[in-house]
Protein backbone atom coordinates (compact mmCIF):
# COMPACT_ATOMS: atom_id res chain seq x y z
CA UNK A 1 0.00 0.00 0.00
CA UNK A 2 1.38 3.10 -1.24
CA UNK A 3 1.68 6.24 1.47
CA UNK A 4 -0.84 7.85 -0.89
CA UNK A 5 -3.53 5.16 -0.56
CA UNK A 6 -3.19 4.98 3.27
CA UNK A 7 -3.76 8.45 3.75
CA UNK A 8 -7.17 8.15 1.33
CA UNK A 9 -8.53 5.21 3.47
CA UNK A 10 -7.97 7.95 6.88
CA UNK A 11 -9.77 11.16 5.43
CA UNK A 12 -13.16 12.54 6.07
CA UNK A 13 -14.13 9.83 8.88
CA UNK A 14 -16.82 12.65 9.80
CA UNK A 15 -19.26 11.35 7.01
CA UNK A 16 -20.07 8.96 4.72
CA UNK A 17 -18.56 8.63 1.12
CA UNK A 18 -19.90 7.15 -1.86
CA UNK A 19 -18.18 7.01 -5.09
CA UNK A 20 -18.98 7.82 -8.53
CA UNK A 21 -19.82 4.79 -9.33
CA UNK A 22 -21.65 4.16 -6.48
CA UNK A 23 -23.84 7.35 -7.16
CA UNK A 24 -25.14 6.42 -10.92
CA UNK A 25 -25.63 2.40 -9.36
CA UNK A 26 -27.64 3.84 -6.42
CA UNK A 27 -29.50 6.84 -8.24
CA UNK A 28 -30.50 4.12 -11.26
CA UNK A 29 -31.39 1.71 -8.60
CA UNK A 30 -33.90 4.50 -6.58
CA UNK A 31 -35.62 5.59 -10.17
CA UNK A 32 -36.25 2.50 -11.06
CA UNK A 33 -37.76 1.05 -7.87
CA UNK A 34 -39.89 4.78 -7.85
CA UNK A 35 -41.08 4.21 -11.16
CA UNK A 36 -42.10 0.26 -10.62
CA UNK A 37 -39.65 -0.99 -13.20
CA UNK A 38 -37.99 -3.66 -10.38
CA UNK A 39 -38.41 -4.79 -7.40
CA UNK A 40 -35.96 -4.44 -4.84
CA UNK A 41 -36.50 -7.94 -3.19
CA UNK A 42 -35.99 -9.27 -6.91
CA UNK A 43 -32.78 -7.09 -7.32
CA UNK A 44 -32.22 -8.60 -3.60
CA UNK A 45 -32.42 -11.90 -4.97
CA UNK A 46 -30.40 -11.91 -8.54
CA UNK A 47 -27.23 -10.50 -5.96
CA UNK A 48 -27.84 -13.36 -3.53
CA UNK A 49 -27.47 -16.49 -6.06
CA UNK A 50 -24.15 -14.64 -7.07
CA UNK A 51 -22.96 -13.26 -3.65
CA UNK A 52 -20.40 -15.69 -3.49
CA UNK A 53 -18.89 -14.40 -6.60
CA UNK A 54 -18.23 -11.31 -5.37
CA UNK A 55 -15.00 -9.52 -4.92
CA UNK A 56 -11.81 -11.29 -3.50
CA UNK A 57 -12.72 -13.00 -0.46
CA UNK A 58 -9.56 -12.13 1.16
CA UNK A 59 -11.24 -13.25 4.45
CA UNK A 60 -11.20 -17.00 3.81
CA UNK A 61 -7.22 -16.81 3.08
CA UNK A 62 -6.59 -15.19 5.80
CA UNK A 63 -8.30 -17.56 7.92
CA UNK A 64 -6.71 -20.52 6.12
CA UNK A 65 -3.48 -18.73 6.89
CA UNK A 66 -4.51 -18.83 10.72
CA UNK A 67 -4.92 -22.52 10.99
CA UNK A 68 -1.90 -23.44 9.34
CA UNK A 69 0.87 -20.85 10.72
CA UNK A 70 0.72 -20.21 14.35
CA UNK A 71 2.91 -17.04 14.28
CA UNK A 72 0.17 -15.39 11.68
CA UNK A 73 -2.30 -16.59 14.11
CA UNK A 74 -1.01 -14.53 16.84
CA UNK A 75 -0.26 -11.95 15.11
CA UNK A 76 -3.65 -11.54 13.79
CA UNK A 77 -4.98 -11.50 17.27
CA UNK A 78 -2.84 -9.06 18.49
CA UNK A 79 -3.11 -6.77 15.74
CA UNK A 80 -5.75 -7.79 12.95
CA UNK A 81 -4.83 -4.95 10.41
CA UNK A 82 -1.30 -5.07 10.68
CA UNK A 83 -1.45 -8.81 10.53
CA UNK A 84 -3.72 -8.37 7.05
CA UNK A 85 -1.35 -5.50 5.59
CA UNK A 86 1.48 -7.94 5.72
CA UNK A 87 -0.16 -10.39 2.84
CA UNK A 88 0.03 -7.60 0.83
CA UNK A 89 -3.74 -7.20 0.29
CA UNK A 90 -5.09 -3.77 -1.12
CA UNK A 91 -7.92 -3.67 0.78
CA UNK A 92 -9.63 -0.71 2.61
CA UNK A 93 -11.11 -2.96 5.07
CA UNK A 94 -7.71 -3.18 6.32
CA UNK A 95 -8.44 -0.26 8.79
CA UNK A 96 -9.22 -0.81 12.72
CA UNK A 97 -10.09 -4.65 11.79
CA UNK A 98 -9.96 -7.20 14.98
CA UNK A 99 -10.26 -10.75 14.49
CA UNK A 100 -11.86 -12.64 17.38
CA UNK A 101 -10.74 -16.17 18.38
CA UNK A 102 -13.48 -18.95 18.34
CA UNK A 103 -12.80 -21.66 21.11
CA UNK A 104 -15.15 -24.09 22.49
CA UNK A 105 -15.33 -21.93 25.20
CA UNK A 106 -16.59 -19.13 23.46
CA UNK A 107 -18.25 -18.75 20.06
CA UNK A 108 -18.44 -15.01 18.59
CA UNK A 109 -20.98 -13.47 16.30
CA UNK A 110 -20.26 -9.99 14.90
CA UNK A 111 -23.66 -7.28 14.64
CA UNK A 112 -22.97 -4.20 12.36
CA UNK A 113 -24.89 -1.21 10.67
CA UNK A 114 -23.92 -1.71 7.46
CA UNK A 115 -22.85 1.68 6.39
CA UNK A 116 -20.91 2.06 3.30
CA UNK A 117 -17.71 0.51 4.89
CA UNK A 118 -19.34 -2.77 5.27
CA UNK A 119 -16.04 -4.98 4.86
CA UNK A 120 -17.20 -7.08 2.11
CA UNK A 121 -13.66 -7.51 0.16
CA UNK A 122 -12.96 -9.62 3.56
CA UNK A 123 -15.60 -11.28 4.08
CA UNK A 124 -18.27 -11.17 1.00
CA UNK A 125 -21.61 -9.48 0.12
CA UNK A 126 -23.73 -9.36 3.59
CA UNK A 127 -26.57 -12.07 3.32
CA UNK A 128 -30.32 -10.13 2.93
CA UNK A 129 -31.32 -10.38 6.89
CA UNK A 130 -28.14 -8.98 7.89
CA UNK A 131 -29.88 -5.80 7.01
CA UNK A 132 -32.92 -6.59 9.11
CA UNK A 133 -33.18 -4.14 12.22
CA UNK A 134 -34.76 -6.79 13.85
CA UNK A 135 -31.46 -9.16 13.62
CA UNK A 136 -29.49 -6.79 14.84
CA UNK A 137 -31.37 -6.05 17.86
CA UNK A 138 -32.25 -9.91 18.51
CA UNK A 139 -28.48 -10.55 18.33
CA UNK A 140 -27.72 -8.64 21.46
CA UNK A 141 -30.97 -10.04 23.21
CA UNK A 142 -30.70 -13.47 22.14
CA UNK A 143 -27.74 -14.58 20.76
CA UNK A 144 -28.72 -18.72 21.40
CA UNK A 145 -31.79 -17.87 19.75
CA UNK A 146 -30.66 -16.49 16.52
CA UNK A 147 -27.82 -19.01 16.26
CA UNK A 148 -30.65 -21.94 16.62
CA UNK A 149 -32.90 -20.21 13.88
CA UNK A 150 -29.16 -20.49 11.20
CA UNK A 151 -29.24 -24.17 12.68
CA UNK A 152 -26.11 -23.35 14.96
CA UNK A 153 -26.20 -24.90 18.09
CA UNK A 154 -23.75 -25.01 20.64
CA UNK A 155 -22.73 -26.70 23.99
CA UNK A 156 -24.70 -25.24 26.65
CA UNK A 157 -21.86 -24.21 28.29
CA UNK A 158 -20.07 -22.56 25.36
CA UNK A 159 -20.37 -18.10 26.12
CA UNK A 160 -21.63 -16.63 23.14
CA UNK A 161 -20.01 -13.19 22.86
CA UNK A 162 -21.62 -10.29 20.23
CA UNK A 163 -19.39 -7.76 18.50
CA UNK A 164 -20.98 -4.37 17.17
CA UNK A 165 -19.07 -3.20 14.42
CA UNK A 166 -18.90 0.63 13.78
CA UNK A 167 -17.13 2.86 12.01
CA UNK A 168 -13.98 2.43 13.66
CA UNK A 169 -13.82 -1.26 14.16
CA UNK A 170 -14.41 -4.08 12.26
CA UNK A 171 -14.75 -7.48 13.41
CA UNK A 172 -13.80 -10.91 11.61
CA UNK A 173 -14.39 -14.28 13.26
CA UNK A 174 -11.60 -16.48 13.37
CA UNK A 175 -13.71 -20.08 13.18
CA UNK A 176 -12.01 -23.10 14.92
CA UNK A 177 -10.09 -25.20 12.27
CA UNK A 178 -12.65 -28.09 11.32
CA UNK A 179 -11.71 -31.57 12.42
CA UNK A 180 -10.50 -34.08 9.87
CA UNK A 181 -8.12 -31.31 8.23
CA UNK A 182 -4.95 -32.28 8.97
CA UNK A 183 -2.15 -32.00 6.86
CA UNK A 184 -4.50 -29.79 4.03
CA UNK A 185 -2.88 -26.99 2.29
CA UNK A 186 -3.88 -23.12 2.74
CA UNK A 187 -6.04 -23.37 -0.33
CA UNK A 188 -7.94 -26.43 0.28
CA UNK A 189 -8.82 -24.96 3.96
CA UNK A 190 -9.41 -21.85 2.31
CA UNK A 191 -12.41 -23.62 0.44
CA UNK A 192 -13.80 -24.57 3.95
CA UNK A 193 -14.41 -20.70 5.05
CA UNK A 194 -17.86 -19.49 4.48
CA UNK A 195 -19.02 -15.90 4.94
CA UNK A 196 -20.90 -17.11 7.37
CA UNK A 197 -18.61 -18.84 9.60
CA UNK A 198 -16.66 -15.12 9.57
CA UNK A 199 -19.30 -13.58 11.29
CA UNK A 200 -20.58 -15.78 13.55
CA UNK A 201 -23.77 -16.82 12.03
CA UNK A 202 -22.13 -20.63 10.56
CA UNK A 203 -19.44 -23.16 10.71
CA UNK A 204 -17.26 -23.59 8.02
CA UNK A 205 -17.64 -26.80 5.88
CA UNK A 206 -16.92 -29.78 6.58
CA UNK A 207 -14.21 -32.03 4.86
CA UNK A 208 -16.19 -33.86 2.59
CA UNK A 209 -19.42 -32.73 2.87
CA UNK A 210 -21.23 -31.42 -0.77
CA UNK A 211 -20.55 -27.76 -1.29
CA UNK B 1 -27.34 -19.59 -11.49
CA UNK B 2 -31.48 -19.62 -12.49
CA UNK B 3 -32.77 -19.39 -15.98
CA UNK B 4 -32.89 -15.51 -16.37
CA UNK B 5 -28.90 -15.41 -15.73
CA UNK B 6 -27.86 -18.55 -17.69
CA UNK B 7 -30.07 -16.98 -20.90
CA UNK B 8 -28.27 -13.34 -20.03
CA UNK B 9 -24.83 -14.86 -19.69
CA UNK B 10 -25.81 -16.75 -23.50
CA UNK B 11 -26.76 -13.92 -25.06
CA UNK B 12 -23.98 -11.93 -24.08
CA UNK B 13 -20.86 -13.47 -24.17
CA UNK B 14 -17.72 -10.87 -23.35
CA UNK B 15 -19.27 -11.07 -19.83
CA UNK B 16 -16.34 -11.87 -17.48
CA UNK B 17 -17.09 -15.21 -16.02
CA UNK B 18 -14.81 -18.36 -14.91
CA UNK B 19 -16.57 -21.79 -15.60
CA UNK B 20 -19.20 -21.18 -13.31
CA UNK B 21 -20.78 -18.02 -14.91
CA UNK B 22 -20.20 -14.83 -14.08
CA UNK B 23 -18.00 -13.46 -11.54
CA UNK B 24 -17.99 -9.54 -9.95
CA UNK B 25 -15.00 -7.77 -8.74
CA UNK B 26 -17.21 -5.08 -6.81
CA UNK B 27 -20.97 -5.36 -5.21
CA UNK B 28 -21.92 -2.37 -7.19
CA UNK B 29 -21.20 -4.52 -10.97
CA UNK B 30 -23.41 -7.38 -9.05
CA UNK B 31 -25.92 -4.97 -8.51
CA UNK B 32 -25.88 -3.31 -12.15
CA UNK B 33 -26.05 -7.03 -13.30
CA UNK B 34 -29.15 -7.16 -11.41
CA UNK B 35 -30.74 -4.23 -13.13
CA UNK B 36 -30.21 -5.14 -16.28
CA UNK B 37 -31.99 -8.51 -15.98
CA UNK B 38 -34.95 -7.28 -13.83
CA UNK B 39 -35.61 -4.56 -16.73
CA UNK B 40 -34.79 -7.44 -19.43
CA UNK B 41 -37.44 -9.71 -17.62
CA UNK B 42 -39.70 -6.57 -17.83
CA UNK B 43 -39.85 -6.05 -21.15
CA UNK B 44 -37.81 -2.54 -21.73
CA UNK B 45 -35.66 -4.35 -24.21
CA UNK B 46 -34.42 -7.68 -25.99
CA UNK B 47 -30.76 -9.30 -24.95
CA UNK B 48 -30.11 -8.81 -28.60
CA UNK B 49 -31.22 -4.97 -28.21
CA UNK B 50 -28.84 -4.94 -25.33
CA UNK B 51 -26.01 -6.23 -26.76
CA UNK B 52 -25.98 -3.93 -29.76
CA UNK B 53 -26.19 -0.96 -27.29
CA UNK B 54 -23.44 -2.45 -25.15
CA UNK B 55 -21.64 -2.95 -27.91
CA UNK B 56 -21.92 0.39 -29.18
CA UNK B 57 -20.92 1.68 -25.54
CA UNK B 58 -17.50 -0.23 -25.88
CA UNK B 59 -17.06 1.09 -29.51
CA UNK B 60 -17.14 4.75 -28.33
CA UNK B 61 -15.16 4.12 -24.81
CA UNK B 62 -12.59 2.03 -26.88
CA UNK B 63 -12.42 5.11 -29.59
CA UNK B 64 -11.48 7.16 -26.36
CA UNK B 65 -9.14 5.22 -25.02
CA UNK B 66 -10.02 2.68 -23.18
CA UNK B 67 -7.93 -0.69 -22.93
CA UNK B 68 -11.22 -2.67 -22.34
CA UNK B 69 -9.55 -5.33 -20.30
CA UNK B 70 -12.77 -6.58 -18.50
CA UNK B 71 -11.83 -4.40 -15.79
CA UNK B 72 -13.73 -1.90 -17.15
CA UNK B 73 -16.62 -4.15 -18.60
CA UNK B 74 -19.15 -3.04 -15.89
CA UNK B 75 -18.33 0.44 -15.93
CA UNK B 76 -19.66 0.29 -19.86
CA UNK B 77 -22.45 -1.65 -18.92
CA UNK B 78 -23.63 0.86 -16.22
CA UNK B 79 -23.41 3.65 -19.06
CA UNK B 80 -25.66 1.24 -21.32
CA UNK B 81 -28.33 0.89 -19.03
CA UNK B 82 -27.94 4.83 -18.03
CA UNK B 83 -28.67 5.00 -22.04
CA UNK B 84 -31.24 2.27 -22.25
CA UNK B 85 -33.31 3.85 -19.39
CA UNK B 86 -33.09 7.51 -21.00
CA UNK B 87 -33.71 6.12 -24.63
CA UNK B 88 -36.86 3.98 -23.03
CA UNK B 89 -37.87 6.88 -21.73
CA UNK B 90 -38.02 5.78 -18.35
CA UNK B 91 -35.80 9.00 -17.07
CA UNK B 92 -34.04 11.41 -18.83
CA UNK B 93 -30.35 12.05 -18.16
CA UNK B 94 -31.17 15.35 -15.89
CA UNK B 95 -33.44 13.11 -13.68
CA UNK B 96 -30.83 10.50 -13.16
CA UNK B 97 -28.37 13.50 -12.76
CA UNK B 98 -30.64 14.65 -9.96
CA UNK B 99 -31.33 11.88 -8.26
CA UNK B 100 -26.99 11.32 -8.07
CA UNK B 101 -26.98 14.63 -6.66
CA UNK B 102 -29.31 13.73 -4.30
CA UNK B 103 -27.27 10.43 -3.25
CA UNK B 104 -23.97 12.65 -2.51
CA UNK B 105 -26.29 14.80 -0.34
CA UNK B 106 -27.34 12.01 1.61
CA UNK B 107 -23.72 10.22 2.21
CA UNK B 108 -22.48 14.05 3.02
CA UNK B 109 -24.94 14.53 5.87
CA UNK B 110 -24.89 10.94 7.12
CA UNK B 111 -22.75 9.69 9.83
CA UNK B 112 -19.80 7.68 9.23
CA UNK B 113 -20.76 4.03 10.55
CA UNK B 114 -24.92 4.61 9.60
CA UNK B 115 -26.51 3.62 6.78
CA UNK B 116 -26.90 6.19 4.59
CA UNK B 117 -30.37 6.75 3.14
CA UNK B 118 -32.19 8.97 0.86
CA UNK B 119 -34.80 11.63 1.97
CA UNK B 120 -37.15 14.19 -0.01
CA UNK B 121 -34.78 16.69 1.49
CA UNK B 122 -31.81 15.60 -0.33
CA UNK B 123 -33.15 17.40 -3.82
CA UNK B 124 -32.12 20.48 -2.75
Amino acid sequence: MTDHDHDHHHHDHDHSELSETELRVRALETILTEKGYVEPAALDAIIQAYETRIGPHNGAQVVAKAWTDPAFKQALLDDATKAVSTLGHVSRVGDHLVAVENTPQRHNMVVCTLCSCYPWEMLGLPPVWYKAAPYRSRAVKDPRGVLADFGVSLPKETEIRVWDSTAETRFLVLPMRPEGTEGWSEQQLAELVTRDSMIGTGFPKTPGAPS
Amino acid sequence: MDEASVRATAALPGIPRDEDGPVFREPWEAQAFAMALALHARGLFTWNEWAAALAREIKRAQAAGDPDTGETYYRHWLATLENLVAEKGVASSDTQHRYREAWDHAADRTPHGQPIELTPADFG
